[in-house]
Parts: structure tokens; sequence; C-alpha cells
């Protein structure tokens, strides 16, 4: 579950302060599948590098399942990012000279898991997101939508709790992201909290709830 | 994170660029192999130099008259101050001290030599048959001095091969005369070519039995008793013993300075030791610029990886795991050059070997050793700053696509 009460974020641009975020509270369920939609610089992407713990806010509270996450050191941060927290992004963020494999194991190598586990579970991923056959590809030949699955089978990698996708199907023709949303949805109902920043109507009315923001406020949400 | 695992993904990350890689490496070889080369020409000098006075005789104990005082450094004898002389008296008493093998009384000077019209300056050594051992002289025909008491002044002379051939010509000499100042020597021997030792030519000198050198030069001294003990262990019993012998014969005065080879070649390991220091120190130079080179690559590297430092910071690495990757990254960087460099340091130094047979420069291990040490060192050293950039790089920016 996840639970903010307060939370803004300033940043200092030149000699201006712009709010980013302004007094936002929320409350997501556990397994909830939510779309965080607005305009450009409306404060999605800021509010999800919060909710990711890649970044702090300047003002409120985060709770984690029941934790308070804003007061960790940099250390247990990187811990609840590694341990609870799976990331999705639009330009997937493979690293290039790794295969694919080794792009799925990058977590649990950070996590110091056995050689011999990882492989067995990053085999069980790749089959899991199908694209077993991709194993020992570096990403440069995989298209879009490999690139994406691979990307999601390393988010789950240490079994997050909660997925966080940045515009997950931005970069890719609309069967290719239908697909992914696919499968998104489908670890969201073995029980993943799934948060998806989109521009895409048609993945806002896939959502169980919409969060709308607009000048770093929530302007609408349909089941606060 | 896994040690292994780190050195891993560092790995990757230098064998995706490979010739920068390579090149870094490369500039860290250049130095390690400088510091080796140069170290190994150190060790070959001193190794050269030593050699050249082992020449001069193992375990060899010099007896000078005259006495190096605490004031002054030389003693008594070059500054003109001699007091008692040595004499051949006192060379047959030492003989007998128990650990002595040979013993050679030597008196130098300078004279005439002629044969039939021909004529020149020669240096003239007198001593005895032992001489030849001490010094390890060789003969290249005849015999050397006769055994026998010092004090027989037997008119025979071994002469240097240059004094021969420029008083005999091409061939002969043996058993001939010549005439050394105003007396007749017969010729029993011809030392082999041998170049210079202790500062001078023995090729251009004539051995004379030294009874008949104190005759010629009308002294009943000696300039040198050169006393071979009978191991390296006997040799300070033997100076003691000597100091001690002397002193009795001598009204109780110690007024003989008694040098060991090992003195001599002491100073002079400590002083081409420090110019190997030296020299190591200079090429040791050649390393931090190499480490200056991998920090500036690596601070390139950092702001071209910044996605992936951000990735990692996302999947959970903490700032010090980053740090790590970027300081395997130079370490590997650093052990490979030090590698590379210690092979072309070695290749070097058997090229050198190879070139000049006589210079044993060979690298100490200490210096290979400190060479690798530092190299790594200086490596981590300059890829700290880079480490920890990447290390404090915000997560949410270095993600951000700019």
């Amino acid at each position: 579950m996840i639970k903010l009460t307060g939370i803004a974020r300033d940043f200092q641009v030149g000699d201006q302060t712009v709010h980013a975020l302004a007094d936002i509270d929320l409350m997501i369920p556990s397994g909830q599948f939510g779309a965080i939609m607005g305009p450009s610089g409306s404060g999605k992407s800021t509010l999800l590098n919060l909710l990711g713990l890649l970044d702090q806010p300047t003002r409120g509270r985060y709770e984690l399942d029941g934790g308070d996450v804003t007061a960790l050191s940099e250390l247990e941060t990187a811990r609840v990012r590694r341990d609870k927290i799976g990331f999705v992004f639009q330009f997937f963020h493979l690293v290039p000279r790794l295969s694919a494999a080794a792009n799925v194991a990058l977590p649990m190598m950070l996590a110091g898991v056995p050689v011999r586990e990882r492989n067995e579970r990053v085999a069980a991923l790749m089959a899991d997101v199908g694209v077993s056959g991709r194993a020992d590809h570096r990403p440069a030949p995989l298209s879009g939508g490999q690139l994406q699955r691979v990307a999601i089978a390393r988010a789950m990698s240490m079994r997050p709790a909660l997925i966080l996708a940045d515009e997950p199907t931005g970069n890719l023709d609309r069967a290719t992201g239908r697909e992914i949303m696919d499968l998104l949805e489908k670890l969201n109902a073995a029980g993943t909290t799934l948060l998806v920043i989109t521009h895409d109507a048609e993945i806002g009315a896939r959502a169980e709830r919409r969060i709308v923001m607009e000048d770093g406020r929530v302007v609408a949400d349909d089941k606060p | 994170m896994k040690i292994a695992d780190t050195f891993r993904l560092a790995w990757s990350s230098l064998a995706s660029q490979p010739g920068r890689s390579a090149l870094i490496a490369l500039a860290m070889s250049i130095g390690v192999g400088a510091v080796v080369v140069l170290t190994a020409l150190g060790e070959g000098a001193k190794g050269y130099v030593l050699d050249q006075f082992a020449g001069l005789g193992t375990h060899l104990v010099i007896v000078l008259p005259g006495r190096a005082e605490t004031t002054g450094s030389t003693p008594g004898v070059l500054s003109g101050q001699s007091t008692r002389d040595l004499t051949l008296e006192d060379a047959e008493a030492v003989r007998h001290l128990r650990g002595v093998v040979r013993v050679a009384p030597l008196n130098i000077g300078v004279a005439q030599i002629n044969r039939g019209s021909l004529s020149r300056e020669v240096v003239v050594l007198g001593s005895n048959a032992d001489l030849l051992d001490i010094r390890h002289m060789k003969l290249s025909q005849g015999r050397f001095l006769p055994v026998g008491p010092m004090d027989r002044a037997t008119p025979v002379c071994v002469l240097g091969e240059q004094v021969r051939a420029e008083l005999f010509g091409a061939s002969g000499g043996l058993n001939d005369w010549v005439r050394l100042g105003d007396r007749r020597f017969r010729v029993v021997g011809i030392l082999g070519g041998q170049g210079q030792q202790m500062g001078f030519n023995t090729d251009e000198s004539v051995v004379v039995p030294v009874a008949a050198a104190q005759q010629l030069f009308n002294t009943a001294s000696l300039f040198r008793i050169l006393v071979e003990a009978e191991g390296r262990a006997a040799v300070e019993p033997v100076k003691a013993a000597l100091t001690a012998t002397l002193k009795t014969r001598h009204e109780n005065k110690e007024d003989v300075t008694v040098l060991t080879q090992d003195a001599i070649l002491a100073t002079f390991d400590k002083i081409l030791t420090a110019l190997t220091l030296a020299v190591a120190g200079i090429a040791g130079i050649s390393l931090g610029v190499a480490g200056i080179l991998i920090m500036n690559v690596m601070l390139v590297s950092v702001t071209q990886r910044r996605h992936e430092i951000g990735l990692l910071k996302a999947l959970g690495a903490p700032s010090a795991t980053v740090r790590h990757l970027f300081l395997a990254e130079a370490a590997l960087m650093a052990t490979m050059g030090a590698i590379g460099g210690l092979l072309l340091g070695q290749l070097a130094s058997a090229g050198l070997r190879g070139l000049y047979p006589d210079l044993p420069a060979a690298a100490p291990v200490w210096a290979m050793l400190a060479a690798v040490g530092t190299a790594v060192g200086a490596g981590l050293l300059f890829a700290w700053l880079p480490a920890r950039r990447a290390a404090r790089m915000e997560a949410a920016q270095a993600l951000a696509r700019r």
C-alpha cells in the first residue's frame, strides 16, 4: 500500500522556485492498477520518481507498506528500491553491452543472489515474458517490443510489490503496445501493484483507476 | 553486490571499449615498463661495479700504513704524516695468523725498463707468489714469481702483455733478460691481457719479487699488505687478529688501517642503491601521468554512461556499489597495464643483457612489486574522483532523457 500525505517537491531554477508537486495526498491500495495521466509538465514524472524513491520530496510523508520511507538513509533507500520496486521505462534503459539475460539478472547481481539461482530465475522470467530465445542477444538487434519484454522481466526479477511504468508503450507501435500492456496486466492480476504514467487514453481506459494531474496537483481521481 | 560480480560487470564495460581500454593500459604499461627497465639498469650497473670489485679478490683484507683518524678521512700516508712503516717482517708475522690463507706484500713504484735500445717507463709491482691468486691475475706464458722467503731478491720478473710487446715485438721475451733501473732481471712469465684493475693497468706493469723492488726503490717499507682470509666468515676475525698483531709489533700503537673488501662493497652498494631508487622515482612519475590519463578518460566515461548509472541506482545499487564499479574498472585497467609493463620491462631488460652481456641488467623483485603497486594505486587514486562523481549522481536526473 502507498500513502502520500502533503507531498510537495520544489525545484530551484535560477532564483525562481518551481513547484513541481504541491500538496499531494494519495492512497493506492496493494494490487491496484492505476494510470497517472496529464499533460507534459504536469508533474507526473516527478511523482513517479518520488514513488520510486529516485527523488526525495521537499515536504510531506511517504509511506510504503506501512513504513515511512522519506527518512531512510541512502543505503536503506537503495535496498527498498531493489526489493520492493520494479521500474519499466519508456526508453527501456537496457545496458547495451550486456546480453538480454545479463540485463534481466542485473538486479539479482546487485542483490548478491548466487549465480546458480540467478540463472534459474532468469530463465523462468524470460520464459514468462516470452523472450526465451533471445537470452544471449545483446539489446541492439532486438525489436522495441522484445526490449520492453526484457525490461519487464528485469523489473520482475526481485519479485517487487510495486511496478512503476513510465510511458511503457510510448516508444512502441500500437499492436506491440497492447501486448506489453497485456503482459503488465497479467503481472497486476498476479497481485503486483501497477502504476503507469501515460498519455494514451486507451491505456487509461484499461486501468482500474485514473489519476489526472495538472500543474503539480491531482485534479481528477476516480477512486480517491 | 559480490566482488566477483563487481569485477565481471566492470570487465564487460572495459571489453565494450577495447581500443580505449587497451590504450590506457598501454600508457600504464609504459610507466611500469620504464620503472622495470630503469631499475634493471641501475641494478645492472651495481652488479657490474660489484663484479669489478670482486675481481680484486674475494675475502680480501688490505692493510695500509697510517691510521685513519676520526677527524680526517685519509690515512696518514696520503696526508704525509705517516707513522711507522709496514715492513716485510710485518707481512711475515701476519702470514701465520689463524684464518689467513695467503699474504702478498705490495710495493709500487715507477722505473725505466730497458731491453737493448728499447726503453720505456713502467709501473713496478713488488710482491710474492701469492699475488697471482689474491689478485686473480692470469699468466699467458711461463711462471709467476718463485715461491720462497719474501726477503729473497731473486732477479726475475713477470711482464705485462703490453710491456712485452713493446720490448720484444710480436713474440718472444720469455726467458730473455731486461734491465729495470740498474738491475738485470730474467723474464720468467708473461701476464695475460687483463686490462684495468684497481686503478692501474696490469698490461703495462712489471711484477718483481718484493725484496727486489725494495732494493730498486731503496726502501724498507711496504705500500700495502694484501691478506686473503679463508672464507667470508673468517674476514672479521682475521681483521681483528691483524690489527692486534700489528699493534703489538708497532709498540702498542694502532698505526695501520685495515680495510675489508666487504666494507668497500657495502659503501658502493649503498651509493648505487640510492641511484637506482632515484631513477625508479623518476620513472614513477610516468605512472602518475598514466593515472591522470585514467582519470580523464573515466570522467568522460561517467558523463557518457549517465543513463547506466541512473539505471543501476533505480535497480537498487547504493552509491557505494556504483563507486566500486568504477574503481574496479580502473583497477582492472591498471592491473592489465602493470602486467603488460612487466612483460615490456622484462623484454627490454633481456634486450639490454643481449646488447651488453657485461651488464647484468635485471629488475629486482622489489622494484617490480613497487611498480605494480604504484600503478594500481595510481589507477585507484585517480579514479576516485570520477567514481565519486558517478556515485553522487542523482538517479532521477541521470535517467531523464536530455
